[in-house]
């Protein structure tokens, strides 16, 4: 077995509402797989699918090996789950809840449940109700982190957490991958799942829109250019490829996909280039390349400021 | 910014969760107050019947207890809202009280108040918005009673009064209310304070009503509902009481204003206390959790039950001092002498026992929907805990729970009363008439696990339900309802112990029905959605 989640056109409608609609995922055994998405896409259907917490409407969803609606049990012995809105027992204290969650699971790792307080700066004797955001987001983190299991279930996993926590959380996961562990990253927050993911899936309004690796996919997106040139460029704003012109006196940026990539180095060598800067796509711009409701279409007639 | 900034905008927005609820309670109130004194008055048409039947009431420990005496045994509206009178005057309580602190401390405890604080919104106005609520619903309600008891024909004065008596009290616990939300920081905690405030005082006007003969009548008088009482509406009308319900209304608002702007937001006024760093052995299972995150409201029924127990048996040797009446020993002689009456006092308010272990049991039970509501279930089903695991974690609860209140209930009632009548057997007999109630008392319970498993929007029907079941078992006699109608409430089918017969028929095909609900509940709970 080298998938540890496998599900396959799934669908999952909430009354009127289709929140999955056809919806792949491959998570590879050791890998982390990032789940990108904005609000509402379906990440956390999926998860909650994959939980047994909801039933599918059609479709394969295969978990270690198991049914996630049937195998309840045994499969949850063998995974941890961090919700994306962490809500607590107010009167119970963080640690209380942590042991709690962590014994029912099948056991925790008490060595490593008090490294990770430590790491987290967390107050395990604080009430619940006590909590900030983040606070309860690291009781959620601290919980699933302290058991021992194969596969970690994240939604939106840093929510709250500020820049330093992030960094932490972001160390643990790298940690558990060396480790073997496999992680499924529901995120929108594209650095995160781009500092950590082995591979992602992009989806949208239920369904994958992309899957691959970051290198992989940037073959497919633009390039970004800024370049710096002897003379004003000439011709730029008409040759198919370049989008998002902006030319200001002599010095020119814009985005190029990547097969037009050769006649536009022509075109600003003709003009003479001074210094020039490429940049691979970043995720964001992956992104929006799936979001934007149309894919751009050359407007550098319009985007020309002079 | 003024304090009250946006206070408007929150009464609106309460009206608008509310609309429903509370014109559904209004206009059940305002039916049932003014269909049963209309029946009332088609039963006793005559003033001989009902100066026979003021007597009755007024020498039964058990009604005086329950409702009161009857002040004027000549005057129809008096006989004619003896009973929806006060049960209505504590509906309304219970509703401002829920009101307020739904719209206060539930408010601030979700977050969502803080979302709201961030708006325009004063200090005061959150309080203000939820005190205007509560006390605009009990105006309504009041104002709806009077014209109802009006409408089919009692004298005016006395209707107007009833109604402003139930509006002045329901602002009274709105208040009351208002300054419990301000001392603790869980909704639960701060209604179950109120609630406390209005138990004690219902309980203390029935001590003082039902032992008014032995020169304790004082005690309902230092109580709220004893006050509303001592209004006395068609019977005297004495408006001037009025004004003791206004005053402590007024205090407790100051009250409650003074401790809101002295608290931060979602504080309570003590600070919490660190706790302890690690779970203790024992919390490790879904029962566990259930019971830490329960006992508290538990232990506070215990309490009840155990002082309700004792009032009750302790009022047994009272019951001979009613029986100097002519109408008294008419009775005596229906019910089979004094050891029949006393059994018949018993007996009712053993039921009332009952009916106050179905409530524990649907709140207990209700854990279930509002832990699943709240999201909190969700980390516990992704561990290896099964659906049914959990689920029975806070039923356990709700069943054993229930059962041990009406032990806890049976056994100091028991006490007391073979105590006063100086024959031990009394003990047995008293047990067993409070724990023939727990088989009614599960098929309420399993009706709400039924609504949990099948339709978790509707887990309301829950409350719905035993209100229906306790408004059947009050008034059915009244307006003549038909047997099937009645044999709709568990309650119905309760042995009438001490005193009836021993049946265990129906307590086995109730618990057979409860058992079936549950498994209904649970199977649909396992095939469906959780969130």
């Amino acid at each position: 077995m080298d998938a540890a989640v496998t599900i396959e056109k799934l669908t999952k409608s909430f009354g009127g509402t289709r929140a999955l609609d056809g919806l792949d995922l491959e998570v590879k055994v050791g890998e982390i797989h990032g789940l990108l998405g904005p609000n509402g896409a379906g990440k956390t259907t999926t998860i909650r699918v994959l939980l047994g917490l909801l039933h599918a409407d059609s479709g394969v969803a295969r978990l270690l090996g198991g049914d996630p609606w049937r195998d309840v049990e045994r499969l949850h012995r063998r995974l941890a789950y961090v919700p994306g809105e962490v809500v607590l027992w107010p009167n119970l204290t963080g640690g209380e809840v942590i042991d709690l969650l962590g014994r029912l699971r099948g056991g925790l790792d008490t060595k490593r449940r008090a490294d990770l307080l430590e790491r987290f700066e967390l107050d395990p004797t604080k009430k619940a109700r006590a909590y900030s955001k983040g606070n309860r987001q690291k009781v959620a983190l601290v919980a699933a982190l302290s058991s021992d299991v194969e596969l970690l279930l994240l939604d939106e996993p840093t929510a709250g957490l500020d820049p330093l926590m992030d960094a932490v959380f972001r160390e643990c996961i790298v940690e558990r991958r060396e480790q073997g562990h496999t992680a499924l990253l529901s995120s929108h927050i594209l650095s995160e799942v781009e500092a950590l993911a082995d591979r992602v899936s992009i989806i949208r309004d239920g369904r994958t829109v992309e899957v691959g690796s970051l290198a992989e996919m940037r073959h497919l997106a633009r390039l970004s250019i800024s370049a710096d040139l002897a003379a004003a460029p000439d011709g730029l704003s008409t040759l198919p490829g370049v989008h998002d012109l902006r030319v200001d006196g002599r010095h020119a940026e814009f985005m190029v996909d990547p097969g037009s990539l050769d006649r536009v180095l022509g075109t600003l060598a003709s003009a003479g280039v001074i210094s020039l800067t490429s940049q691979p796509p970043t995720l964001e711009e992956l992104f929006l390349r799936h979001y934007g409701d149309q894919q751009p279409t050359t407007h550098a007639e319009d985007a020309v400021r002079s | 910014m003024s304090s009250l900034a946006g206070t408007g905008a929150l009464v609106r927005l309460a009206l608008r969760r509310d609309r429903i609820v509370l014109v559904v309670f209004i206009v059940v109130l305002v039916v049932m107050v003014g269909a049963s004194a209309s029946a009332t008055v088609k039963l006793y048409p005559s003033e001989a019947s009902r100066v026979a039947a003021a007597g009755a009431v007024n020498s039964s420990t058990a009604t005086l207890a329950m409702y009161g005496p009857i002040h004027d045994a000549t005057s129809i509206g008096a006989l004619s809202t003896f009973k929806l009178g006060i049960m209505g005057a504590v509906a309304v309580a219970v509703l401002a009280l829920f009101l307020v602190v739904r719209h206060t401390r539930t408010e601030e405890e979700t977050g969502r108040l803080e979302l709201l604080g961030a708006t325009v919104v004063g200090r005061r106005a959150p309080l203000t918005a939820a005190l205007l609520v509560a006390s605009g619903a009990s105006l309504v309600a009041g104002a709806g009673t009077a014209l109802g008891l009006i409408a089919v024909g009692m004298p005016t004065a006395g209707a107007i009064l009833m109604g402003l008596g139930f509006a002045c009290l329901g602002i009274a616990f709105a208040a009351v209310a208002g300054v419990t939300a301000q001392l603790v920081k869980s909704a639960r905690t701060a209604a179950g304070l109120a609630g406390v405030v209005l138990g004690v005082s219902y309980l203390m006007r029935g001590i003082g009503d039902a032992s008014a003969g032995n020169g304790l009548g004082w005690i309902s008088w230092p109580s709220p509902i004893g006050w509303w009482q001592q209004t006395r509406p068609f019977a005297g009308d004495r408006w001037w009481v009025l004004a003791l319900l206004l005053g402590v209304a007024v205090a407790a608002c100051v009250l409650a204003y003074v401790l809101a702007t002295r608290r931060d937001f979602a504080a309570g006024l003590l600070p919490d206390r660190p706790g302890p760093a690690a779970a203790v052995a024992s919390l490790r299972s879904p029962l566990a959790l259930a019971w830490r995150l329960q006992r508290g409201t538990f232990f506070a029924w215990a309490a009840v039950f155990v002082v309700v127990g004792l009032v009750f048996g302790g009022l047994t040797s009272s019951v001979s001092s009613f029986l100097t009446s002519p109408q008294a020993t008419d009775f005596i002689i229906k019910l089979g002498g004094v050891q029949g009456v006393r059994d018949a006092f018993l007996a009712t308010e053993l039921g009332m026992t009952g009916v106050m272990a179905a409530v524990y049991g649907v709140q207990a039970a209700m854990r279930l929907r509002s832990e699943e509501a709240a999201l909190r279930t969700e980390p516990l089903l992704a561990t290896a805990v099964g659906r049914t695991k959990w689920a029975w974690s806070h039923l356990a609860i709700a069943v054993v729970g229930a059962a041990l209140l009406l032990v806890a209930a049976g056994v100091s009632a028991g006490l007391v009363s073979a105590l006063q009548v100086g024959d031990i057997d009394q003990f047995g007999r008293v047990l067993v008439a409070a724990l023939v109630q727990i088989p009614a008392v599960w098929l309420i319970i399993g009706i709400v696990v039924a609504a949990f498993g099948l339709v978790p929007r509707l887990i309301v029907v829950g409350w719905v339900a035993l209100a229906g079941f306790v408004l059947l078992g009050e008034f059915g006699a009244l307006f003549d309802l038909s047997r099937v109608i009645m044999d709709i409430s568990p309650f119905t089918h309760v042995p009438r112990m001490p005193g009836g017969d021993f049946a265990v028929a129906p307590l086995l095909w109730l618990t057979a029905i409860a058992a079936g609900l549950f498994v209904l509940g649970l199977a649909g709970f396992r095939r469906r959605d959780v969130g």
